[in-house]
């Protein structure tokens, strides 16, 4: 098989929605106020689909991924919008109600393997114990195998402890674990960012059969933009918490609409063609507790207008793809102020 | 490589792995260590780096690269005398780092020869303001300046790193900062020494993607500026080309190819290159071919045999790759590579591997 076709258009998932986050809101409570992580982000994901989520450190999409996950402990909490999944209200579930979707319908693959296995416990066990929450008693080891062959792990490593295991093999337990009842939603938080490039390509790869082959959708939570390219269907870029660009991967990479992602984009020095000096994205992400007024990529925005400090623009609907930026402002014809 | 054949070659024309021989600022030669594993009677033994060749000239950005776990970290440590070498030396201009006995001698070594290292959020003291590592470095390393003259050479340093204005930064805690800014304290301290050669192991992996440009700009610019070498160690080979000017790849503990960056990056002659160059994210070109075919991992050398140390993952190993290391050898200008078959090495290489496991 070849892996060309790994960049599989929007239309490979079903049109069936199995994801539906509408204003989500998250609030980290600070001794002189609130900070509001997540403001008000809305999508939706199909079922078997691919969504990358990137953004800078800071930029909260952690917490919206924890807040669709409902993971988020004190002092964050959702203070408003849903996450309705597969006809049901996540926000609104009791802990009981949770424990039966989780593992079962939605899995979550965290940033460091290391820190999520538990490292006084083989893979074995720690597979028994999620099987067991859900009452699955049946055929315990075969099922472990199973899923650990799924992932491209010899099964001989069901005995091992995590720390006998190497980053990328740690990380495809984790995957393995993830997939022990097939769920339809997989919620991935930096799963990679902690192997080198060549394990990560690897892993990328896999990840991209195993929905191919199982139909699971994804929420794949990144910093590397570069990373996501080749695997994702459609893409989020946030910034300060709000979502900045939202539209299908390869019309977010070939033409950015907002500063932000074209910054974002130009900050990778490319391997091949010809070396050009590159500036990444001057300045810090903006801290959210006293956001700036208006646009909140404005103080490091390198076409920022007087008018982007006055209000916060609305996400526009720019040939569907959705950019939270004043020049895609409906009715503005002036683009020439965009860079080319 | 044999010492024999290195030296021949930098007697007849004045040259050491393509670098003058009066541009030499650290070579190492030989460079080996290995630990012991297990119990004091454990006969295993866990080779690290074996046998490398490596020189930094002045004024140049040296780039290693590797997977975890090949030995790029142990160089470094190596390098910055932390590790003693099992075997091998290393030379700092001209002088054997195994001659430095006295602790004069030895700290006058790493005020030349300083670290930064990987994680900003772990290696700057929290209890102090930035200042206070970057003046003690200054009281430790240059006795001749008073306090007045450290406060501004400090802010100096701050400024030079890009940290303005440097008075306000001087009095800020490291959580004040975020990560890039704090990995700017981290080269604003090795800076405090006057140093030649800055090893700095990973400096922008932990950092986000659109702050990484400013620090390899930084580097480039302190050896433009400041005559500062580096040995930027990475894995990711696109920030490599975009700072460095050569690149020494490892692999399992030894060098397997090495040589101005963009001539290896034009034509790489080892597999493992090639993997690695193929295994680069680039969303302005279409998924490289190859990256599904290979699923290995570096080995843990211990107590190896003779050969390859790549041939389990090689598409293109022969017999010879069982039983012969392959030393490294000139291929080109300047452009060395350790593998039996680098003649036979061209881009499809991993091409031809994935259609032939996948059909």
């Amino acid at each position: 098989m070849s892996h060309s076709d790994v960049t599989v258009p929007s239309s490979a998932g079903s049109t069936e929605t199995l994801l539906e986050v509408r204003d989500l809101t998250v609030e980290y409570a600070t001794a002189t106020g609130s900070v509001l992580a997540v403001d008000k982000v809305s999508f939706d994901l199909h079922r078997g689909e691919f969504l990358g989520i990137v953004g800078e450190s800071g930029c909260g999409k952690s917490t919206l991924l924890f807040g669709i996950a409902q993971l988020l402990s004190a002092p964050a909490g959702v203070t408003g919008g849903s996450v309705n999944f597969m006809g049901q209200d996540l926000v609104k579930m009791n802990d009981k109600q949770l424990r039966a979707v989780r593992w079962a319908h939605l899995s979550v693959v965290m940033q460091s393997a290391m820190n999520a296995l538990n490292p006084v416990k083989t893979i074995a066990a720690q597979f028994r114990d999620v099987l067991r929450a859900h009452s699955f008693d049946t055929d315990i080891p075969q099922r472990s195998r199973e899923v650990l062959e799924l992932v491209g792990v010899d099964p001989v490593h069901l005995n091992s402890y995590p720390h006998q295991l190497s980053g990328g093999m740690r990380q495809r337990a984790m995957i393995a674990m993830a997939l022990l009842f097939t769920p339809d939603l997989i919620v991935m938080d930096e799963p990679t960012s902690a192997l080198d490039v060549v394990a990560q390509r690897s892993l990328m790869v896999q990840i991209k059969e195993l929905q191919r082959e199982l139909g699971f959708a994804i929420i794949f939570v990144t910093h590397d933009m570069s990373l996501v390219s080749h695997f994702s269907d459609r893409l989020i870029v946030m910034y300060g918490g709000q979502i900045a660009e939202l539209g299908e991967t390869r019309t977010v990479f070939d033409t950015p609409r907002h500063p932000y992602s074209r910054g974002l984009l130009e900050a990778f020095p490319s391997i091949r063609g010809p070396k050009v000096p590159l500036l990444g994205i001057p300045g810090t992400p903006p801290n959210l507790e006293t956001p700036p007024p208006g646009c909140r990529f404005a103080p490091r925005c390198p076409v920022a207008m007087d008018s982007c400090t006055e209000a916060g623009p609305d996400l526009y609907d720019v040939d569907q793809v959705l950019v939270r930026c004043l020049l895609h402002e409906p009715g503005r014809t002036s683009k020439e102020e965009l860079p080319a | 490589m044999s010492e024999q054949a290195n030296s021949a070659r930098a007697n007849a024309a004045e040259y050491v792995d393509g670098i003058p021989a009066d541009q030499v600022l650290l070579r190492a030669s030989g460079l080996t260590r290995h630990f012991q594993l297990g119990g004091a009677f454990s006969r295993r033994t866990l080779h690290a780096v074996d046998d490398a060749e490596l020189v930094i000239g002045r004024n140049e950005i040296v780039a290693l690269a590797g997977e975890s776990g090949s030995g790029k970290s142990t160089v470094a440590r190596l390098l910055a005398m932390v590790y003693k070498p099992t075997s091998g030396e290393i030379t700092f201009e001209g002088k054997p780092l195994s001659s430095l006995h006295s602790r004069k001698d030895q700290l006058g070594y790493r005020s030349q020869a300083p670290m930064v290292f990987q994680d900003p959020f772990s290696s700057i003291n929290p209890v102090y303001r930035v200042s206070h590592g970057i003046l003690r470095s200054l009281k430790l390393h240059r006795p001749e300046l008073d306090k007045e003259a450290r406060n501004a050479e400090a802010e100096r340093l701050l400024t030079m790193v890009g940290l303005t204005p440097a008075a306000t930064y001087m009095q800020k805690y490291p959580y004040e900062m975020s990560g890039g800014q704090r990995q700017r304290v981290g080269f604003a301290q090795a800076l405090a020494s006057n140093p030649k050669l800055i090893i700095a192991d990973e400096p922008v992996s932990m950092l986000d993607a659109s702050i990484r440009i400013g620090l390899l700009n930084l580097m480039a610019e302190l050896r433009d500026k400041s005559n500062v070498s580096f040995l930027y160690i990475t894995h990711d080979l696109a920030s490599a080309r975009y700072a460095a000017d050569r690149l020494v790849v490892m692999y399992a503990g030894h060098i397997v190819e090495q040589g101005p960056i963009e001539d290896i990056l034009a034509e790489p002659k080892h597999p493992y290159t090639q993997l690695l160059l193929a295994t680069v994210p680039d969303p302005r070109a279409p998924l490289a071919e190859l990256a599904g075919a290979d699923r290995g991992e570096p080995p843990r050398v211990v107590n190896p045999k003779p050969g390859c140390r790549f041939r389990a993952r090689c598409p293109l190993a022969v017999e010879k790759c069982e039983t012969v290391t392959p030393e490294l050898r000139l291929l080109g200008d300047r452009h060395q590579v350790a593998c039996h078959v680098a003649e036979t090495v061209t881009g499809t290489v991993w091409d031809q591997n994935t259609s032939k496991e996948s059909a």
